[in-house]
């Protein structure tokens, strides 16, 4: 036991003088040394007319790269529905019961505001991703928060009728087959796999930057339906009697 | 040079993980998880990533405490069957 605590105690003091050192040495909050980014910086808002120049590298230079990691979604979603599916000895005795805590009236009063402003939130960051900070993926994820509160103010029962869970497996698989197809677009004007063919509008505005905006809806929508898809699910298994 | 703002929230991520760490009952250490998220989300923030900040305030903050609830939730409920 002294043994250990010595050890720690010479770790401990030898990474808090490095760790001291080097952030003595830190450069300032925002400085940058990097041709691409300066360079994507200086041409984004040009050639793309979208203001978010994350979301410009996100969906359009680098759109490719979003494909692969919207489809690590879309395989961890089919993964857990294929883990937590009704097994053979499981038995359906009372479909209905859940082990339910009733909410306060404070929590209802609070998820009765919060759920309209969600929505609207999530449905701002999933149209606005070319805009300003946010997109597809974090405004998806802010929808797919809506039925969580749902289940917080009214219960298990509530939460798995909305939204039906045939219309969440649907959008998970639309949403991602979605996405190749805008990339097709590129395809079918005669140049490149999502290449932005689409007008692009006037930078700053809600319909600006061309295929990237309709990238974020398919994303948003494969994201959304993806979480809620994944958590019914988890609720589903955990909850049930 | 560093900024007031940054030894500020540094000194709080240096709490924040031994705390996730030392917090033994899953519970309690779910929130404790979030909070380190929301930690790290603000330091995302103030380096000028708002982009990155929204999605670890959305995966780390509220997705990932809500799957270890969830999953004790549903250990427990085994538990309290089998007794």
């Amino acid at each position: 036991m002294k043994l250990r605590l010595a050890l720690f105690t010479a770790g401990a003091l030898g990474l808090a003088a490095v760790m001291a050192a080097g952030m003595r040495r830190l450069e300032p909050i925002g400085s940058y040394h990097g041709a691409y980014g300066e360079v994507l910086n200086a041409v984004a808002v040009g050639e793309r007319n979208s203001t978010d120049v994350v979301s410009a590298v996100n969906f359009d230079y680098r759109g490719l790269d979003t494909l692969g990691e919207e489809y690590i979604l879309f395989t961890s979603v089919l993964a857990v529905a294929a883990i937590l599916r009704k097994q053979k000895d499981e038995h359906d005795e009372a479909p209905d019961q859940f082990r339910e805590v009733p909410a306060s009236d404070a929590v209802r009063l609070l998820g009765v505001g919060l759920v309209p402003v969600t929505v609207v939130f999530g449905l701002y960051l999933i149209s606005h991703g070319a805009v300003s900070p946010g997109g597809g993926f974090q405004g998806g994820v802010v929808l797919a928060s809506v039925p969580l509160v749902v289940y917080l103010c009214a219960g298990a029962k509530t939460f798995l009728r909305i939204p039906p869970p045939a219309l969440a497996k649907a959008g998970e698989s639309s949403g991602a087959a979605g996405y190749v197809l805008v990339g097709c677009l590129g395809i079918l004007a005669g140049k490149a796999f999502l290449e932005n063919v689409l007008p692009l509008g006037r930078p700053g505005g809600a319909w600006s930057a061309g295929t990237i905006l309709f990238l974020n809806l398919t994303v948003g929508v494969a994201v959304a339906a993806g979480f809620v898809e994944l958590l019914s699910s988890f609720v589903e298994k955990a909850l049930k009697r | 040079m560093i900024a007031p703002l940054q030894i500020l929230l540094f000194l709080l991520l240096a709490l924040a993980g031994p705390a996730v760490v030392l917090t033994r009952n899953p519970v309690p250490q779910s929130i404790a998880v979030s909070f380190y998220g929301l930690v790290l989300a603000m330091i995302f923030f103030l380096h000028q990533a708002p982009d990155v900040a929204l999605s670890q305030i959305v995966v780390g903050a509220i997705a990932l405490p809500l799957m270890i609830l969830l999953a004790v939730a549903k250990v427990k409920s085994r538990e309290a069957a089998g007794k």
